[in-house]
């Protein structure tokens, strides 16, 4: 049998990135909630900024953590530039088109990124990668407490931006009804484009949390952007408390999963959960509502 | 009647080419381009079957390519059949996997972008079965079919080196593919699939099963595809968890039949044609500029695809069509 201090390190882990799966999800959420859109391309942004993040390391020596602004920043303009002049061009007609129009984008993407750095993996080494705290069961290194915390502060801020500011507003108001919306005077497009900005952005914070940890190539795209479904649509497309739970859902069943059944036979999970969620109960945990 | 006798005329025509180009093309290099240029349509055409006639698109038809290819590799490797008599099993699987993840996800029914998604995660699911079932596949590794160097037998052990052998077989599974395809668009259980498409409720209210329908077509899709992973078993004599799961082939299946032309007999053919020779020229004219490296293909594939759907929705095949037609109401 296991040590219970070995399956609670697990879950400790786990936990830790699960946060950043959440925050994943939550732009892929934010986006599907007012859009209506299941953003294929999710992934590979979240590939692109990562990317983003190793050249600024690799060429300017900037941290990781505080080329975090500069890359969500970017990721912002990526994503609203993205959504106007591609996908909402595009986006007539039935939503498996729009999906897609997204898978196209995320393959040029991805094979834009093979095509430039080649399939070889970057890393971003950062000088204290080994220091940490010891909880006596498992010993937490320093990136993974930040993303763990960053994770929250960023989704606690978007919450807040949500709820309490006018374009908040105006993004609730079109996620609920863009007809109603656009005779009360609120630029549905430009809301589109913002919420679409919004999720690219928590992609470009995730990727700078991420990127200390996990190894960059072009095909973790495609890793992420299954785990992302798997969250959004466990925790209910739209819904950001599911979101946030279902990123610690996933992240310590993963954690979990290879602790039990080994590395390979671990990822199962993820698609067995995503598979049954979606069969018996597509709506996830949270229901439909934003 | 009329239109019948056009695809005849094309069908014809497009063998007759088939089956002489080798005679004009002395370069393997070419002969190669046009067997995988094939085998792709018939991918594409297993995907148009369910994507493109029935309207439910899946993200995962890899699942029926690979399970295919795997059959095919294993029966030989661990089992010690004639390739010949692994062919029916290979099929036999395709058809399982069609009706198993069919059966789920319709019975559940999900549609839309729900089916597109639960594909997807079918075929990654079956990639990690197959990464951690090392007893049965070799995992990650990838497993071998024992390569055949005596040419007299080779349609003993279908494996033809480098002759025209794998072009001529691509070009029978082309043929087969797309008299399947022209059985449907005439046959009762193509205009109730037809019908699904353009309105799953309206066609149940007018007594189509639904159920029924959708089940036969994604067993017919999954037996189609299943034999292209067939061919490609016996072409590459290798199969890996990556190549017969991973996204890539499920991608290229479905880019195919929507450039060429989603729900048409030609479509797939048109698409991959097409796509095949984009991909060939960008790569020669990349390889001026930059030398070799690998996705630029793939690049053209995307950007194709956005246009596509953004311009031409029913593909390079509508496009000819109403090209054709201006010219005869011009006339």
């Amino acid at each position: 049998m296991y040590d219970p201090s070995i399956i609670a390190a697990s879950i400790i882990n786990g936990l830790m990135t699960g946060a950043i799966y959440s925050l994943v999800a939550l732009g892929l959420t934010l986006i599907y909630g007012v859009l209506h859109i299941i953003n294929f391309a999710h992934g590979s942004l979240l590939m692109l900024c990562m990317y983003g993040v190793w050249f600024l390391y690799a060429q300017a020596g900037i941290d990781p953590y505080l080329a975090l602004p500069l890359v969500a920043a970017g990721a912002f303009c990526l994503g609203y530039g993205l959504q106007r002049s591609v996908i909402g061009k595009t986006s007539h007609g039935r939503d498996e088109i729009i999906l897609l129009v997204t898978l196209g984008v995320s393959i040029i993407i991805e094979n834009i990124a093979l095509f430039a750095f080649t399939a070889n993996e970057r890393v971003v080494q950062v000088p204290y990668d080994i220091d940490g705290i010891d909880l006596g069961i498992t010993f937490l290194v320093v990136p993974q407490i930040a993303a763990f915390v960053a994770s929250l502060a960023i989704t606690a801020a978007l919450w807040l931006f949500i709820a309490r500011t006018y374009t908040g507003k105006a993004i609730r108001a079109v996620a609920k009804e863009r007809q109603g919306a656009r005779l009360v005077g609120v630029n549905v497009d430009h809301i589109f484009a913002v919420s679409f900005g919004i999720g690219t952005a928590c992609l470009g914070a995730a990727a700078c949390l991420l990127a200390p940890t996990f190894p960059i190539s072009p095909q973790i795209g495609y890793i992420f952007v299954l785990i992302a479904f798997t969250v959004v649509v466990l925790g209910g497309m739209g819904s950001f408390v599911g979101a946030l739970i279902g990123g610690f859902i996933i992240g310590v069943t993963e954690s979990l999963g290879g602790l039990f059944f080994g590395e390979s036979l671990g990822k199962l999970g993820i698609s067995l959960i995503f598979i049954l969620i979606l069969l018996f109960r597509p709506t996830g945990l949270f229901g439909q509502r934003m | 009647m009329k239109k019948n006798s056009t695809f005849w005329l094309f069908f014809a025509v497009l063998v007759v080419a088939a089956l002489a180009a080798p005679l004009a093309i002395a370069s393997t290099f070419w002969i190669d381009f046009l067997t995988l240029t094939l085998f792709l349509a018939v991918l594409g055409q297993g995907w148009n079957i369910l994507g493109g006639y029935g309207g439910q698109f899946s993200f995962g038809h890899a699942v029926f390519f690979g399970t295919g290819a795997y059959l095919q590799v294993i029966l030989q490797a661990k089992l010690g059949f004639n390739p010949w008599a692994a062919i029916p099993f290979a099929i036999l699987g395709g058809i399982v996997i069609g009706a198993f993840t069919g059966f789920l996800s319709f019975r559940y029914g999900l549609r839309g972008s729900y089916f597109a998604l639960i594909t997807l995660a079918f075929a990654e699911a079956f990639r990690v079965l197959a990464t951690s079932a090392d007893a049965i596949t070799d995992g990650g590794q990838g497993i071998y079919i024992t390569l055949n160097q005596d040419p007299t037998k080779a349609l003993a052990t279908l494996q033809f080196g480098a002759g025209n052998g794998y072009y001529y077989c691509a070009v029978i599974i082309t043929v087969i593919s797309l008299l399947i395809a022209f059985w449907i668009e005439n046959s009762r259980f193509g205009a109730q699939l037809v019908a699904i498409r353009e309105d799953e409720d309206a066609a149940e209210a007018i007594g189509v099963n639904a159920f029924k329908v959708k089940m036969q077509a994604i067993c017919l899709s999954g037996a189609i595809t299943a034999f292209g992973g067939v061919f490609y078993a016996q072409k590459f004599l290798f199969m890996d968890p990556n190549i017969a799961y991973g996204p890539v082939k499920s991608v290229e299946m479905l880019v195919m039949p929507i450039i060429g032309g989603m729900g048409t007999i030609f479509g797939p053919l048109v698409g991959s044609f097409f796509l095949h020779t984009l991909g060939e020229v960008s790569k020669h004219a990349a390889h001026e500029l930059v030398g070799d490296r690998p996705g630029l293909d793939l690049i053209v594939y995307g950007i194709a695809l956005v246009l596509i759907l953004a311009l031409l929705p029913n593909g390079l095949v509508g496009l000819i069509r109403r090209l054709f037609r201006r010219e005869v109401s011009r006339a």
